[in-house]
């Protein structure tokens, strides 16, 4: 059997910028920034007072009771699960159950509920521990969540690879439709760890932007005054489908997800690969795994996340495995860096650039550094056309994932 | 504390617990098949009727509180 192509026919966001994927991409569009301060109590004493938070709160769209069983990231992931859904127009003629599966993965989990449950735990004592606890912090939960609700019952999957985990999601969605495993798969990632302790954690490792008093400047991929990450929260999904599956309901097809890779740098388990060989070995295989040509690819949504070593390694991988002509963009810019949903989130903006035929921009590339000696569409975003673009997803412990999407 | 006061705060907790609507309890009405309590919101919801009644109610005990009435006798009994 001839192995099938897999297309996008859905696609589903609540991100700072917007609580749905049309707000966010509309935002994005016109360079707005989702960074702000911190106005929480607990924000005076760190070293960072400003992050991405969601533009619309889970209470507008979830009933309160459900949310009391709901970690964040899982009210969230659910929340663009169900748009995605609706959008592929499957919310009211769903697939087989057991055709349909699920990939959803967070970076960190569900942090917030455990360091909220050791608090009443330590007030309280340990009957007062909430019994929806475990299941609003394991790692598996956002998708088991998913595909509760959406009936899957073709095996329920969390990836886990850190900063790479939205793009390894959608990576794995391809293959359980390649391997025959499911026709269709709701992949995507989320993360909410907007919260004293990841923040003092990141701050400590230095890899966050502590440009307090200027939050929409802050992150600021390859330019020169860049000084680190600025954490995000949010979710994206995105529905997969087996082509044919989708042509015979007569859906609308966004893109084609052409190709995927996944290598590991064996490097260090947070700093990358200084010549970036386990990024070029990956962009490298996505587009043998496509089976396009390296030309078409015109476009590239980095990983780029405004931190000093990072957002250059990734120009000499991409340099060396691409060539000069791809028009690079760092969206992360904008939304913040959303951890695991950040290669969900950005490859919905790679889908609609190639969708739409616009390129989203870079903001606050005001200066660029020395070594970025590749195109950006810097300040506004720039159209043209996209038949193929990648998109990044590079994580702590040396996980790198690329997608390729391309016309349909 | 009166049957109906106690039946009256256990139809707070479970607004607040499970979303259930006052007016739909009663001391007839099962947790689960009536309320839609399931098993992990009624474990919320005997943690908060001990605070509020200021009683004991063991885990073993929960089992045998199918129904509303058989939670406000049991409350009662204690109150």
């Amino acid at each position: 059997m001839s192995r099938p192509d897999v297309v996008v026919t859905g696609l589903g966001a609540t991100t700072p910028l917007g609580g749905d994927v049309a707000s966010t991409w509309d935002a994005m569009l016109a360079g707005r920034s989702g960074v702000g301060p911190l106005t929480q109590e607990w924000a005076g004493q760190l070293p960072v007072r400003i992050a991405a938070q969601l533009a619309v709160e889970p209470t507008e769209k979830l009933d309160r009771v459900k949310l009391r069983r709901l970690d964040r990231s899982e009210a969230i992931a659910l929340i663009a699960a169900h748009e995605a859904w609706a959008d592929a127009g499957l919310a009211d003629s769903p697939p087989e159950p057991e055709r349909i599966a699920v990939s959803v993965g967070s970076g960190i989990g569900g942090a917030q509920t455990l360091l909220a449950q050791d608090d009443i735990l330590e007030a309280s004592g340990p009957r007062r521990v909430s019994p929806h606890t475990v299941p609003m912090l394991m790692p598996n939960g956002p998708a088991a969540w998913v595909g509760l609700e959406l009936g899957a019952q073709a095996g329920v999957h969390s990836v886990a690879s850190a900063c790479a985990t939205g793009a390894e999601a959608i990576a794995l969605g391809l293959d359980l439709i390649r391997s025959g495993r499911a026709d269709v798969v709701l992949a995507g990632g989320t993360e909410a760890v907007i919260h004293p302790l990841p923040i003092a954690g990141f701050a400590s490792m230095r890899a966050m932007s502590t440009r307090n008093d200027d939050p929409e400047r802050a992150s600021r991929p390859w330019d020169k005054d860049r000084d680190g990450f600025v954490l995000g929260e949010g979710a994206g999904a995105v529905v997969l489908e087996r082509a044919d599956h989708a042509a015979a309901r007569g859906a609308r097809v966004y893109a084609r997800l052409a190709g995927a890779a996944l290598t590991s740098d064996g490097y260090d388990i947070v700093q990358p690969h200084p010549e970036g060989r386990g990024v070029i070995r990956a962009i490298n295989m996505a587009i043998a795994d496509a089976g396009i040509d390296r030309a078409d690819i015109v476009h590239v949504n980095a990983h780029a996340t405004s931190t000093p070593v990072g957002d250059i390694a990734e120009i000499a991988a991409l340099r060396s495995a691409l060539g000069n002509h791809p028009v690079l963009t760092a969206t992360k810019s904008m939304t913040g860096h959303l951890l695991g949903a950040a290669g969900a989130l950005e490859s919905i903006a790679t889908i609609l650039a190639i969708r739409d035929g616009v390129i989203p921009p870079t903001i606050n590339l005001d200066d660029p550094d020395d070594a970025l000696d590749l195109d950006v569409a810097a300040h506004k975003a720039r159209h043209m056309e996209v038949p193929a673009a990648l998109n990044n997803g590079f994580g702590f412990g040396g996980h790198n994932a690329v997608l390729v999407f391309a016309r349909a | 504390m009166t049957r109906d006061e106690i039946t009256a705060g256990l139809a707070e907790i479970l607004e607040e617990v499970a979303g259930v609507s006052p007016d739909d309890v009663a001391e007839e009405k099962s947790f689960t098949d009536d309320l839609d309590v399931d098993s992990l919101s009624m474990v919320e919801v005997v943690v908060a009727a001990e605070e509020k009644f200021g009683v004991k109610i063991p885990d073993n005990d929960v089992q045998n509180l199918k129904t509303v009435g058989d939670a406000v006798a049991y409350i009662a009994a204690q109150s």
